[in-house]
């Protein structure tokens, strides 16, 4: 009797679990993490910002003893504020369309002129106010905090869209658990023929 | 034998509660399984003109106008919606409307005198909204499905500037990705108590929705008797602050509703914040710092709405602007809505500078 009781119960909690699970298809916010998975999961964003090419505008580069590299004391803080950048040179007609700052964190070209953003979680200049939806938004959009402007040459925005959820979001957790550095980027300048 | 007879009705009673839970989940399951679901190819195929023509619009279908249009380059816009037979809008929360599962929303697009693009919001499956938009062909005579991805430059609107068809993503920028939402179609927009300095605004014909017709047909539930007693309006004293912020929630509201790192920049300026305190609302803009810098202005000073020097305002700058990188709202247009411009640097100047005044 008791067994048949268990039975029932039992049976009937799996209906109600296997509808649960069903239902929980649509729910986009990934699950509360412990510390170990935590941190597997920034070690895999460390891993996708190292090999997705982030530092190579996003971390000023130098001339190193080896020729040109990033500067990787100032990992991923974007174009440095206080390199202010003059005018961009006038490129004659031609195949030559675009040219990039020495530091390769700042680009003109048809559209402006683009400096590349401070990813460390800085709350006034970086990504610190941030949440993860937005980051992931942003790359899956192309636009500015997943719904502004559209972010602009060279950053190839579907290369990491084409990642999936999973690992934006390890990369956004990794972000996040850099040091934040105070490094105002300059907002993008317009093409003068579009003013 | 009795005890068998005892186990075995447990056993199937356990058995029938189980099959009746089954059966109670099966429209949500059908919902989660049928997001794939499909748009007709064509817009003649989409419920929204009577059978057999292009052209004549389903008497179904229902035409309504927004008091405060969204600014799309100068676009003759024209909306309809459909609403399956016996079925209500929940408007339980007068903030996010519940729409019942098969409801369709169309807005069609001209410029010059030429059908453009036809956009449709169909409420397909209860968590599933399908945005798409149909590209009109060149004889008129029916628009196609257009691709995910948009169709750019598919009619010129002035000058070297053209229309383009957004992308699926794009119109799920405004609408909402998670929470998919008509944004025309709410108790501020179908109030009966219209604005009639609205930038845009259409004058309201007899055969328009309006939120008197959604009470007389028993189309709201629970009943809304209150909104057509006291139609909803911005509540200012100033004509046109009640305008500005019309415009304001109609072309900013959708993605400055004070969610999200978005709310730090610019407080909400949604519908349903804007309409109980017009002026405390107009009053949040003024002198709020912009991350975002005015050209020509000093770093770290560049604010929003500025009424000492108009001209610094950010808001005024960006709206103005067509500038990709610069421009607001970010996305579907390339035309400056002039008009827009001249009334928010006239209130900007005028009522706006005269509310400050007051509340010193």
């Amino acid at each position: 009797m008791r067994s048949t009781v268990l039975f029932s119960v039992t049976f009937l909690a799996y209906v109600v679990l296997v509808n649960a699970k069903a239902h929980s298809v649509t729910i986009e916010k990934a699950p509360p993490m412990s510390p170990s998975a935590s941190a597997a999961r920034i070690e895999r964003g460390a891993h996708l910002v190292r090999t997705m090419g982030c530092n190579d505008c996003h971390t000023p580069w130098k001339v190193g003893p080896h020729g040109p590299e990033p500067d990787m004391s100032r990992a991923l803080t974007g174009h440095p504020a206080d390199l202010v950048m003059p005018p961009a040179p006038a490129l004659p007609p031609g195949p030559w369309t675009w040219v990039a700052a020495g530091t390769n964190t700042a680009f003109a070209g048809p559209w402006g002129v683009s400096f590349t953003m401070n990813l460390t979680p800085d709350p006034e200049t970086g990504l610190g106010k941030w949440t993860e939806e937005t980051f992931i938004q942003t790359m899956k959009t192309g636009r500015h905090e997943g719904k502004g402007r559209k972010l602009l040459p060279p950053m190839p925005y579907p290369i990491i869209a084409a990642l999936g959820d999973e690992d934006i979001r390890s990369m956004f957790a990794y972000l996040q658990s850099l040091p934040p550095v105070k490094n105002r980027v300059p907002q993008p300048i317009d093409p003068p023929e579009a003013k | 034998m009795n005890r068998r007879w005892l186990r075995a009705g447990i056993v199937l009673s356990g058995a029938a509660v189980a099959f009746a839970i089954q059966i109670a989940a099966r429209p949500r399951l059908m919902a989660v399984e049928r997001t794939d679901v499909q748009a007709p190819r064509r817009l003649s195929e989409t419920g929204l003109y009577a059978e057999g023509t292009v052209g004549i619009v389903d008497q179904r279908n229902r035409q309504f106008s927004p008091q405060y249009p969204l600014w799309s380059d100068g676009a003759v816009k024209t909306r309809w919606v459909y609403l399956p037979p016996d079925t209500v809008i929940d408007t339980r929360n007068d903030a996010a409307w519940e729409f019942p599962v098969g409801t369709r929303f169309w807005k069609e697009f001209s410029f010059n005198g030429r059908k453009v693009e036809t956009r449709m919001l169909w409420k397909a499956t209860a968590s599933d909204w399908v945005a798409v938009s149909y590209m009109w062909n060149d004889a008129q005579t029916d628009a196609l499905l257009a691709s995910d991805r948009g169709e750019p430059g598919v009619a010129t609107i002035t000058g070297t500037r053209q229309h383009s068809i957004p992308a699926v993503s794009d119109c799920l920028t405004c609408h909402g990705a998670k929470r998919t939402e008509p944004l025309g179609f709410n108790p501020l927009q179908l109030s009966t108590d219209r604005d009639t300095n609205a930038i845009h605004g259409e004058p309201l014909a007899p055969s328009i929705l309006t939120l008197r017709t959604l009470v007389d047909e028993r189309r709201l539930s629970p009943e809304r008797t209150d909104l057509v007693a006291t139609p909803p309006r911005i509540r200012t004293a100033s004509a046109d602050t009640r305008t500005v912020l019309g415009y304001f929630t109609a072309n900013c509201g959708s993605c400055h509703r004070g969610d999200g790192e978005m709310a730090v920049q610019v407080p909400s300026l949604r519908y349903s914040d804007v309409m109980h305190d017009g002026d405390a609302t107009a009053l949040r803009l003024v002198g709020r710092r912009t991350d975002w810098h005015v050209p020509g202005s000093q770093d770290g000073t560049s604010v929003l709405l500025d009424p000492v020097a108009p001209e610094r305002s950010a808001m005024l700058y960006r709206m103005r602007s067509r500038s990709p990188s610069s421009q607001m709202p970010p996305l579907g247009t390339v035309v400056r809505d002039q008009q827009a411009v001249d009334a928010l640097a006239r209130w900007i100047s005028g009522d706006l500078a005269s509310l400050i005044g007051e509340r010193r």
